[in-house]
């Protein structure tokens, strides 16, 4: 309930439950397009990757990707869908983004149905279906605005018209913005880890449609609903989805109904706007698509895509979790529990921070570094800590990074070869030369391992220009160490190995 | 009865944005009727035991690899717009929002 009193006006007393259902398009990391061999490449020059199928001209015929059906398949294998026979239809509708007049997408028989996601925080949300269907092509609007309303034409580019797409549509099981974020997060992280999609909402390769009513209470019938479109990040979503409860909360209240509407997230404003639009109920015209066949995955096939999907962010993060708890991981181990989620009360000792740290090494892909350094024998909160906090400032160059070389880097912070800045320094070259030999790049870089006998001496010289901190540290205020080692730093600039510096200090506080 | 009326046929002909004369409204209205009488005999078929088929051919599975195949050639494709800009097909005004 304490969400959902974020968005209650006082006076009403928190009695308002808010109810969210997500759609969410995904756009799949094809080679090509859905139904033809054009190349499904973002950014690149308008009207460069079209043919006749998809810019809809006469006798050209759609044939299906097979690579695109099996993404599709994994997405509802990685949401506990049952993966069932499938046709396609046509669902007609006059607007320049679709040449052919209409968009190719499975209606009454989706690929996938009946699944569910579970979030970080344990609770299940049902996933209605997941279906296949194709992109359309890309509209700019010129005139004074650049927005639709008061433009004077319209630009249409059609790279984007048929690439493949996966829709998700949830249950109407969230109930705060929080949840909705939540899922969408989730799901995101899912998808990529399937190989299907990229995540990149800013991009627009994943697009998330946010259903939204309130309800006077848990159990009460559901109220009336609106679509809210055009949410282009996690954040706008959170925003749009509480102002929009929020909105109907305060139409309810003053004794007017809420209209069944599609809105419009405006991010700059804060709030949802109904588009001007002459038919609210569109009349689609479904029918079968009579120049595709019936999609029938047999259980062989269906068997095959899920033997090929890696671990889930759900059971990757688990492990994560068990090497902080001291697991030792070792070749082909089983992984544990998936249940046992980062922020469920089975996770003790695993502190905020760790646990965003453990969220972001997932997210980005990189927990594989971590369980290889784990293995090579560093700590696991090191491993974890130069993971997230590190490596994952190029996450791109950090996923094609070499573990062994990973391993062997921080393994010589673990030996007290190099200081953690100079390990810092060396992965950063790693990550820009994409690769290289941790051990010659401390030797290009002249971070040679300082040698003790020197070290000896720029400890005793920090010691001999602070008598009085040292008084204080040797009589046991151990903080001072930092101060002593912060000295040391500044005179090696960085070079010395912080760990061999109160060693040090400890020694000569002891004769 | 009429299987389909008039109105009916001008709200269709509008969703797919025919400008229909009263003449030939009169004359589709009879003959898509003639349609949906046919289609009503198959449908008083007694099919039951009958698998229902999304195609008529008993084919499924018709798959490509996914590998690419050379796009049109973008001068070419532009050629045959009614109105080109900054290499987009210019098209008039759009009114409401996509569906």
């Amino acid at each position: 309930m304490t969400d959902v009193g974020r968005v209650v006006p006082e006076d009403a007393g928190g009695a308002w439950e808010m109810v969210v259902g997500l759609e969410v398009h995904t756009e799949l990391r094809t080679a090509t397009k859905l139904f033809c061999g054009c190349a499904n490449l973002f950014g690149d020059e308008p009207n460069t990757h079209v043919c006749p199928v998809c810019l809809g001209l006469p006798g050209s015929l759609p044939v299906l990707n097979q690579r695109a059906v099996e993404l599709a398949m994994a997405i509802g294998t990685a949401l506990h869908c049952e993966i069932r026979p499938s046709t396609f239809h046509r669902k007609n509708y006059f607007y320049p983004d679709m040449p052919k007049d209409y968009q190719i997408s499975q209606y009454d028989e989706p690929i996938n149905v009946s699944g569910w996601l579970q979030l970080p925080g344990g609770r299940r949300i049902g996933i209605e279906r997941a279906h296949l269907e194709e992109d359309t092509g890309k509209t700019a609007h010129a005139g004074s605005s650049g927005r639709i309303q008061g433009a004077e034409y319209s630009l249409v580019d059609y790279n984007r018209s048929g690439v493949p797409l996966v829709e998700i549509v949830s249950a109407p099981d969230m109930r705060s913005s929080t949840e909705a974020r939540a899922y969408a997060t989730e799901l995101r992280a899912i998808l990529i880890a399937c190989g299907a999609s990229d995540g990149k909402m800013e991009e627009g390769s994943m697009r998330v449609d946010a259903n939204v009513s309130v309800r006077p209470g848990p159990g009460a019938p559901f109220g009336t609903r609106c679509e809210i479109k055009n949410l282009n990040s996690l954040r706008s979503l959170g925003r749009a989805v509480d102002y929009e409860a929020q909105r109907q909360i305060a139409l309810l209240e003053s004794g007017d109904a809420v209209v069944q509407q599609t809105r419009h997230w405006d991010e700059g404003e804060g709030r949802t706007v109904a588009l001007r639009s002459k038919e609210e109920a569109y009349d689609y015209r479904y029918f079968l698509e009579p120049d595709l066949v019936p999609v029938v995955p047999d259980p062989a096939w269906i068997t095959a895509v899920g033997a090929a999907l890696g671990p889930l962010p759900a059971e990757r993060r688990a492990r994560l979790v068990a090497l902080l708890a001291g697991a030792v991981p070792a070749v082909g181990e089983g992984f544990p529990d998936p249940d046992v989620g980062v922020d469920a009360e089975g996770s003790p000792g695993v502190s905020d921070a760790e646990r965003e740290q453990i969220l972001t090494v997932v997210d980005l892909g990189l927990d594989g570094l971590v369980v290889a350094a784990v293995a090579g024998g560093v700590p696991a909160r090191l491993a974890l800590a130069r993971t997230a906090n590190e490596a994952a400032t190029d996450a791109g160059a950090a996923a094609s990074l070499d573990p062994g070389a990973y391993t062997t880097l921080l393994g010589m912070e673990v030996a007290g070869t190099l200081s953690a800045t100079q390990v810092k320094a060396i992965l950063s070259d790693l990550l820009a030369h994409g690769g290289g030999d941790p051990v010659e790049l401390a030797r290009a870089r002249g971070f040679e391992a300082m040698a003790d006998a020197a070290l000896v001496t720029v400890v005793r010289e920090a010691v001999d220009a602070h008598p009085a901190e040292w008084v204080r540290y040797r009589d046991g205020e151990e903080k001072l160490a930092q101060f002593f080692v912060g000295q040391v730093m500044k005179a090696t600039r960085g070079q010395a190995n912080g760990k061999g510096v109160v060693a040090e200090l400890e020694r000569l506080a002891r004769e | 009865m009429a299987r389909i009326t008039r109105d009916e046929v001008a709200h269709v002909a509008g969703l797919a944005r025919l400008r229909l004369t009263d003449d030939e409204l009169e004359r589709f209205t009879e003959q898509l009727g003639t349609v949906l009488d046919h289609a009503a005999d198959v449908a008083s078929l007694d099919l039951a035991g009958v698998p229902r088929t999304a195609h008529a051919m008993a084919v499924t599975n018709v798959l490509r690899p996914d590998e690419p195949r050379p796009s049109l050639d973008r001068e070419e494709v532009l050629r045959s717009a009614p109105a080109v800009e900054a290499n987009r097909f210019r098209v008039p005004r759009i009114l409401g929002d996509a569906p």
